[in-house]
């Protein structure tokens, strides 16, 4: 089946799980816990760096950053992260196009590295993540943040920070929309294979 | 995309992608200490040159290992085409030893593409590292990357390839490639070195092509310049008078550098004949871009081989 061109107006089979005010409350929410849960600013706790897996967690890691200066007034260090070349389903697919990869100046030595994605779903993109981040340096830690973890994992995977659990099936497709990328914010659930 | 034989037919989006990976390659890898990324694991690559090369060769070599590839290299001095074992007896064996990809030079022209179609019942890619006078794909998407760099693009720039035109499959690539980016080319080079139909070239449609004997009357308006080898090794005869006469009409000589515009860009394919056709204060400065045209040249190569051995395989 074609991918629907992203942004496009949604069928009715498309339920819309988050509206652009959800998001925008639950990336929020999202930079409270980062701040909470690295201790983020006490004396000994691990220098932070966020680094978004394009194409969506880019974005998503620069808002996040953004929401954490809001809350802390700690400007948290952003990159991205493309794990293209480190996948393990390259020869199932057409030949991929290559994402952006920018590491912060300081790097990601010692640093607590927090992985930041849209859709959490098999695991297998966090897994390429992990192998890309052991060749560009060795963090003290690394943690994970979604906006959506929509089950169904393969891997011995879990993120650290959730927007949104979504119960799925496997045959849905969870579009997560920003604008940046599509123009508007929302994430909505296609219920694909009920159709073909 | 099944093989890489030329930039003639060369979709231009697949040319584009091609140049989009490189240079996404070369962020990745930009100050790196482990030049190494996993994603050709357990393929295989073979280099079978039966000309002699350094570049090419070695940056095919590098390409494949950084990609992780296994690389072996074949060439013809130590290989069993010196006991008389045919062309199409070497690809099938390199075919069914298990080489994923096989990058073929070869003095004749359309020896990759008869490669090509000897493998078409394997799943073996075969890319064209310099068949004769007829192409060499890679070294035209390495020096347009690197135009890339330099100028921003070639769309509407002015390019002039100056010199042996008639033995240079590298003349002829960059023609096809930087057409089709809507570049204007110049051919400069004597009447005795330019192929016969030359002006008859097929173009791509953005861009146009000319010719020229008089690089003095040509080189105020050049955004690049490419200087090529006299390829001294495939002239049987009298191309002209003498090497000091053939300099001294088609050389680049500093004299002749100061009448390029302030932005234009000196690129030579290697390798070079200092002092015959460019001088070596030339080659050497900071309008040179031929040590940059290498280094693009290692992730062109990487980017070829993801293109040709990553995705998924096609029918084609």
């Amino acid at each position: 089946m074609p991918p629907r061109p992203r942004g496009a107006p949604e069928p009715a089979e498309r339920r819309e799980l988050l509206s652009a005010g959800d998001v925008a409350r639950t990336i929020a929410r999202m930079a409270h816990q980062v701040i909470e849960k690295t201790s983020l600013g006490a004396s000994g706790a691990s220098p932070v760096v966020l680094l978004g897996i394009p194409t969506r967690g880019a974005p998503l890691a620069t808002r996040l950053a953004a929401r954490v200066a809001d809350f802390s007034d700690i400007r948290v260090p952003v990159g991205a992260l493309d794990v293209t070349l480190y996948r393990d389903d390259l020869r199932r697919k057409p030949t991929r196009p290559l994402g952006q990869t920018a590491l912060p100046a300081g790097g990601i030595e010692d640093a607590l590295v927090i992985l930041v994605d849209d859709v959490l779903f098999s695991g297998r993109t966090i897994r390429a993540a992990l192998d890309a981040l052991r060749d560009v340096g060795r963090p003290r830690a690394v943690q994970l943040a979604v906006l959506v973890d929509r089950g169904h994992r393969e891997l011995p995977i879990r993120a650290d920070y959730v927007g949104k659990n979504v119960p799925t099936a496997r045959t849905e497709e969870v579009h997560v929309l920003l604008t940046e990328t599509d123009g508007r914010d929302a994430v909505l659930l296609n219920r694909a294979g009920e159709r073909s | 995309m099944r093989h890489l034989l030329g930039t003639e037919g060369l979709d231009p989006a697949t040319a584009l992608a091609i140049l989009d990976t490189a240079d996404g390659l070369k962020r990745t890898l930009l100050g790196r200490e482990v030049k190494k990324l996993p994603t050709l694991r357990g393929r295989t690559v073979i280099t079978c040159f039966y000309e002699d090369s350094t570049r090419t060769r070695v940056s095919f070599e590098i390409a494949g290992k950084w990609m992780s590839a296994d690389v072996v290299n074949v060439s013809a001095g130590s290989s069993s085409a010196k006991k008389g074992e045919s062309l199409r007896d070497t690809a099938l064996t390199l075919a069914a030893a298990g080489a994923d990809c096989v990058v073929v030079r070869h003095p004749a022209s359309g020896a990759a593409h008869r490669v090509a179609s000897w493998l078409s019942h394997t799943n073996t890619s075969v890319v064209n590292a310099g068949d004769g006078t007829h192409e060499h794909p890679t070294q035209a998407l390495l020096d347009m990357a690197t135009l890339r760099e330099r100028l921003g693009g070639v769309e509407g720039r002015r390019i002039g390839i100056v010199g042996d035109v008639l033995h240079s499959r590298v003349a002829r690539s960059n023609v096809h490639l930087l057409t089709s980016f809507g570049a204007e080319v110049v051919l400069v080079a004597p009447p005795t070195l330019l192929p016969t139909g030359v002006a008859d070239w097929p173009v791509g449609a953005a861009g146009s092509l000319r010719i020229s004997h008089y690089l003095d009357a040509e080189l105020p308006t050049l955004d690049a310049v490419m200087m090529l080898r006299v390829q001294a090794e495939r002239m049987h005869g009298g191309f002209f008078p003498s090497a000091r006469e053939y300099s001294i009409a088609y050389g680049l000589s500093e004299a002749r550098a100061a009448m390029l515009p302030e932005h234009a860009v000196v690129l030579h394919p290697g390798p070079m004949l200092r002092g015959m056709e460019i001088s070596p204060a030339v080659a050497d400065s900071g309008r040179s871009a031929i040590t940059q045209q290498v280094a693009n040249g290692v992730h062109v190569r990487m980017a070829v081989l993801y293109h040709l051995l990553a995705g998924e395989e096609d029918a084609a």
